[in-house]
């Protein structure tokens, strides 16, 4: 066992994710269960079942960081996804195809061989949410047709209104009874509650140092660069119903709450305007985005994306784990996605609003418009948008985002003294 | 005192020589841009025009595209700040600026002190732009400067799409194997620019004055397809190429001034 004690929360960032997928290889080898997992499906029944899992959408995000989304992409490609398919989709699709390759024919395709990411092994089942779009169902769909495998889908439906109905409630906490009674099938033994309610409880106190360090960014100047989060994310994702979070972020809460208390701030220098960005990184082009706006002097301490993971809840009470997965703010109306994206804007004492347009996230992306105009008729904050995707290199142009953050950048200063404070 | 505003397209380079902070004396425009020899031709030809040399500029700022290659310049400001900036100098009654150059179009919408208050661009996609014209110019074996003059002879303008250039590209290629006259594509071709920038316009809330820049500008067909669909007059800026140079001269002036004060 490694110690982990010294270690800081960037070390433990990169020792957990590794962990993770080394789980995973060694539960496939021992042959035990392997899931993939959507990024806001319910983790807690499979960690409950001692299922190891993969998360596609952190794990494409890791190749598309890593420059090697491209490969994948052309995989895709040659097997007839259209290009306007959410590029996670894609890079997972053809990661899966080449994974599949290998298990047929007992070859290791070059792409494969030479992809940037950790290498994860093929799942014995999977499980997904529609809670945060409707391709997953799709993808998963897909992914289950091509490895002839289960899959488990627990249907969370849109909300169009606030608040959420307790009949809303019932039915996805129904979802979740049903989605472990099909587990048990899979798994061929019962799903221990006792267990379970001790993985809600690790859940909870993982979401809860998560939304410490989030929280973080409300300081001016601020300790906690919101790119950061980008990265920390993974945990979030992939290990919240696990300690790796809890253990992670609160260490990286106790670095930045130290380092607050010293005077060391994320920016270095001083920080001069502070941005909110509306939607998912630009993961192949993470650098530049994140140089471009510090040249300008600008950080980022709003970002409503990494509170997707914000799901506190009551331990052992199914209608509040429910409604924790049900009202992230991707998946209601947009009257709630102003708000909360209204109060993230406030929470982070910010100038100015940059809009990714996602090629890939349709519904992330197409209600930024009228969000926008909403938002600034209420704050009065300037913003732009620029157009890109999460892992799509190639829909995403260096100099027109350069252009439009310095317009937001002099924009910002033009309204100086009249800031968001 | 002199000042400096270089702007540096994707198609063209231009370079305003201003001084203090109110006379041009120097407005060059090379119809070559970033990455080419325009941007050292233009500066060399707006400074033996004027007579001064770089040492005389008291500050020198870039804007475009091309903005940092600019060694000479002490400081880069997008286009979009220069565009306002220099617009409002030469119409201080404008509230919308509608600015296609080369590879974007952008509407602009000013505070009551020129400043930028909203603004809106082109995503991804040539359509609508000067690249988009030239394309069709080519298509059509009609140049750039005589478009306007096909369009006001049109007599049924033709449909373009003006959502792909490629897209728009093939449909022209079949209207002329179809016979359709010239004039009518050309306007047809206008009226599909004129609709992607009036669709940022109105996002950006159309309001009087309603002025014009940027290399597309000097067609006059393009101008006449802008106020037609958003029924209300256009002016186009004097000398509209010039007018983000010109915002830079006139930045760099205030920031001289500023500096001293
Ligand atoms: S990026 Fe958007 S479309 Fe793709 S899986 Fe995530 S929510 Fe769905």
């Amino acid at each position: 066992m490694t110690d982990t004690t010294n270690m800081m929360a960037k070390e433990l960032l990169g020792f957990y994710q590794e962990e993770l997928y080394e789980e995973a290889r060694r539960a496939k080898k021992e042959g035990k269960l392997v899931c993939w997992s959507a990024s806001v499906a319910p983790s807690e029944l499979c960690v409950t079942m001692d299922i190891a899992m993969i998360y596609p959408e952190t794990h494409a995000a890791g190749i598309g960081a890593r420059k090697g989304a491209l490969d994948m992409l052309e995989v895709a490609d040659e097997k007839g996804y259209n290009l306007d398919t959410c590029s996670y989709a894609r890079v997972n699709l053809g990661y899966m195809e080449l994974l599949k390759e290998e298990a047929l024919t007992g070859k290791t395709p070059e792409k494969l061989e030479k992809t940037p990411a950790a290498r994860i092994p093929l799942p014995d089942l999977l499980i997904t949410c529609n809670n945060i779009c409707n391709t997953l169902l799709k993808w998963y769909e897909n992914l289950a047709v091509e490895l002839n495998i289960p899959l488990i889908i627990i249907d969370v439906p849109f909300n169009h209104t606030m608040p959420i109905p307790q009949y809303a409630k019932d039915y996805i906490a129904e979802q979740f009874k049903d989605a472990i009674t099909q587990l048990e099938e899979i798994c061929g033994k019962k799903f221990d509650y006792d267990k379970f309610l001790k993985v809600q409880e690790q859940t909870q106190r993982s979401v809860a140092q998560w939304n410490r360090v989030a929280s973080l960014s409300s300081h001016k100047p601020s300790p906690l660069n919101c790119f950061d989060l980008f990265n920390y994310m993974a945990l979030i994702v992939c290990a919240r119903s696990k300690d790796y979070a809890e253990i992670t972020f609160k260490k990286f809460a106790d670095e930045l709450e130290e380092n607050l208390k010293n005077g060391i701030y994320a920016f270095k220098g001083s920080e001069q305007k502070r941005v909110t960005w509306e939607g998912i990184a630009v993961w192949p082009h993470l650098g530049h985005t994140f140089k471009g706006l510090k040249n300008l002097g600008n950080i980022m301490t709003g970002s409503a994306y990494p509170g997707l993971w914000n799901l506190s809840y009551t331990p052992g009470d199914m209608s509040s784990m429910a409604e924790a997965y049900t009202r992230i703010y991707i998946n209601t109306c947009l009257d709630n996605k102003v708000k909360v994206l209204s109060d993230i804007i406030s929470g982070g004492k910010c100038d100015g609003v940059v809009y990714h347009q996602n090629r890939s996230c349709k519904l992330m992306s197409f209600l930024n418009v009228e969000t926008a105009d909403m938002l600034q008729k209420e704050n009065g904050l300037p913003y732009v948008s620029f157009d890109g995707d999460q892992t799509d290199p190639r829909n995403f142009a260096p100099a027109q985002f350069d252009t439009r953050v310095q317009a937001l950048d002099e924009m910002m200063k033009q309204k100086e003294g009249v800031s968001n404070e | 005192m002199f000042t400096m505003g270089i702007d540096i397209g994707s198609s063209s380079s231009k370079v305003v020589i201003l001084e203090d902070g109110v006379n041009i004396i120097a407005g060059e425009v090379i119809q070559i841009g970033t990455g080419s020899t325009g941007p050292k031709r233009v500066l060399d030809e707006a400074l033996s025009k004027a007579g001064l040399t770089l040492q005389d500029m008291a500050k020198i700022i870039a804007t475009g595209y091309g903005r940092s290659s600019v060694e000479e310049a002490h400081k880069q400001i997008s286009e979009i700040s220069c565009q306002a900036k220099g617009v409002f100098f030469l119409v201080p009654s404008a509230k919308i600026i509608i600015d296609i150059g080369g590879q974007d179009v952008k509407a602009i919408r000013l505070d009551s002190k020129g400043g930028v208050k909203q603004f809106f661009m082109n995503d991804k996609c040539a359509a609508g732009t000067g690249r988009f014209l030239d394309v069709m110019s080519r298509v059509l074996e009609v140049n750039l400067d005589e478009m306007a003059e096909y369009d006001s002879r049109a007599t049924e303008p033709a449909t373009v799409s003006s959502t792909c250039t490629v897209f728009a590209e093939s449909e022209v290629i079949s209207q002329l194997s179809n016979g359709v006259a010239k004039e009518n594509i050309i306007a047809g071709v206008h009226q599909s620019v004129a609709s992607k920038a009036c669709g940022l316009a109105y996002r950006c809330g159309v309001e009087e004055d309603i002025v014009m820049c940027g290399g597309v500008a000097k067609d006059l067909g393009v101008v006449r397809a802008i106020s037609k669909e958003l029924k209300k007059p256009v002016i186009v800026a004097p000398n509209p190429q010039i007018t983000a140079a010109l915002g830079a001269a006139i930045f760099a002036f205030e920031e001289v001034i500023g500096a001293n004060k």
